[in-house]
């Protein structure tokens, strides 16, 4: 199954789909030294987003947020995509300076939790395995 | 969106890394708001200077950036973590001081001016009516916005280096006039002074816009306000609220240039703002510490302090926390020393939000909604809000 949406940042990377309900906020939500998310009562709290493909509706909170996935990136415990529903500047900011592959109005209710996807950020398409 | 031939030589990367990397950036929020093109901008106000915030990874992007990055248009910075030349004596760590003025330097070597200062228009980068800008600051965005008329959306650190380094914006949101129509209409039906008085006001309207679902609130019934008042309502207003633009009858300079808002009039009562208040005033509170200066004092308050201060001894921990420019002013006009000599600390360049002194104090008395926000969030402290009248007593006490 292939997702059509929009393209935010170029790049191809494949991995397994971490899906939440919840919008994230990468300052203060997500500790960029374990690529944990550690926002109290979040869906994903406590779990790691490293190297996964992170879907999730929208992005919210600080604009330094951007920043944090950019220390993310350095220390390797960045997600290898995301996918969002609606894009937000923080998230796609984020993903530029990072250069994070990263795609938006994508209908996230059709990616499950576990699956093989491919993200491909120049077409601003998802492939569901 | 339609780029010129130069933009597109940015994006194309015929002007460099850091140009690319910007209109990169401002492309995407451009086809993201559904912006038709760039607009050029005359000024630019940067956040997320603080090394607490950056980390190592942030001044990494910032040094890539100063590569071969030149900013095009006058710049200046938000607060950072320390005061430069004054650190010790606030006690901030020679670590966290030799980090922070690494991020200053970045920015330096880009062209930025590093005056380091949330009031950009009382320090000489102070646009005009109608004038496109980008700022980040959101106390400043509010005041650029609402009190000068000029234009600007409410900007990230990254998306505003990148307007710094290009000298375009894409025109989108607050940009365009249609976007600019208040949307719902606020009668104030009490007496509002001081900045204290101000920022409760602030709260007031902007959880009462949280609770509505709107932005953009036209507001009646104040007779007058000082800048010093207005610099106090747009912080607080875009701290609770999100509020990047109000207009205000009488008194802001586009309230009567788009079509007034329809609908149900929301009343804030003399009852409303006591409310407010004592939400800003925390049980069990022992104040250690007092600051004054958020967003950065102004010259007319600084004389006010010193008049309030002359001949006493300040007996608890006191920030005055204002521009660099501002502090020397203060020192040629005599207010300096009458402050100092009292036994009250400058704090330039930064202030009781971003200087990292989480959990130094219990609590904290200031007159600023938006400090009671922050200092509670970020700090740890407990808090409250008084008149610059009641700080000085405070602290003096």
């Amino acid at each position: 199954m292939k997702l059509k949406g929009r393209k935010i940042y170029k790049g191809i990377a494949g991995g397994e789909a971490i899906v939440t309900k919840d919008g994230i906020s990468f300052y203060g939500g997500v500790d960029p030294d374990t690529g944990k998310v550690v926002e109290v009562g979040h869906e994903l709290e406590g779990q790691s987003i490293t190297g996964k493909i992170l879907v999730f509706p929208t992005g919210k909170g600080s604009t330094v947020g951007s920043y944090t996935l950019y220390r993310m990136k350095k220390n390797n415990t960045a997600p290898a995509a995301i996918v969002n529903k609606q894009m937000d500047t923080i998230i796609a900011v984020g993903c530029i300076i990072s250069e994070i592959p990263c795609v938006d109005k994508i209908d996230i209710g059709e990616i499950k939790r576990g699956q093989r996807i491919v993200v491909n950020g120049s077409e601003g398409t998802v492939e569901v395995k | 969106m339609k780029l010129t031939s130069e933009e597109q030589n940015m994006l194309d990367g015929k002007r460099g890394r850091a140009a690319q990397k910007s209109m990169e950036i401002l492309t995407t929020l451009g086809e993201i708001f559904d912006a038709e093109c760039m607009v050029d901008v005359s000024s630019v106000q940067i956040a997320g200077v603080s090394y607490a915030n950056l980390g190592e990874a942030g001044l990494e992007f910032l040094s890539e950036m100063a590569d071969d990055g030149k900013v095009k248009v006058l710049t200046t910075l938000n607060p950072a973590g320390i005061d430069r030349e004054n650190w010790q004596a606030l006690g901030i760590s020679a670590e966290f001081a030799k980090n922070q003025i690494r991020v200053i330097d970045a920015f330096a070597k880009m062209g930025i001016i590093t005056t380091c200062s949330c009031t950009p228009y009382f320090i000489g980068n102070v646009p005009h009516f109608g004038q496109h800008i980008a700022w980040a600051e959101s106390s400043a965005v509010c005041y650029a916005n609402s009190v000068i008329g000029a234009r600007t959306n409410r900007e990230g650190g990254p998306s505003a280096l990148a307007s710094a380094l290009t000298g375009k914006t894409p025109k989108y949101g607050y940009h365009l006039g249609e976007n600019r129509h208040g949307q719902v209409s606020i009668k104030v039906n009490a007496q509002v002074k001081g900045t204290d008085g101000f920022g409760i006001l602030g709260k007031t309207i902007g959880d009462r816009l949280i609770e509505l679902g709107k932005n953009i609130p036209f507001i009646t019934g104040i007779p007058s306000a000082s800048v010093e008042e207005l610099k106090s309502f747009c912080a607080s207003i875009a701290t609770y609220g999100g509020t990047a633009l109000f207009h205000m009858e009488g008194i802001t300079p586009e309230f009567d240039r788009y079509p007034r808002p329809t609908g149900n009039v929301s009343e804030i009562n003399q009852e409303d703002l006591e409310n407010a208040r004592s939400e800003l005033v925390d049980d069990c509170l022992e104040v250690d510490f007092v600051s004054i200066g958020c967003p950065h004092a102004s010259i007319n308050e600084i004389e006010k302090i010193a008049n309030l201060l002359k001949g006493k001894k300040v007996r608890k921990e006191f920030w005055i926390t204002t521009a660099r420019p501002i502090k020397r002013i203060a020192d040629e006009a005599g207010y300096s020393k009458i402050i100092e000599d009292a036994g009250a600390k400058f704090a330039t360049d930064t202030c009781c939000v971003v200087a990292p002194i989480k959990g130094r104090f219990k609590g904290m008395l200031v007159d600023s909604a938006k400090a009671c926000y922050y200092g509670r969030a970020t700090n740890k402290f407990k808090v409250k809000i008084g008149t610059i009248e009641e700080c000085i007593e405070e602290a003096t006490k």
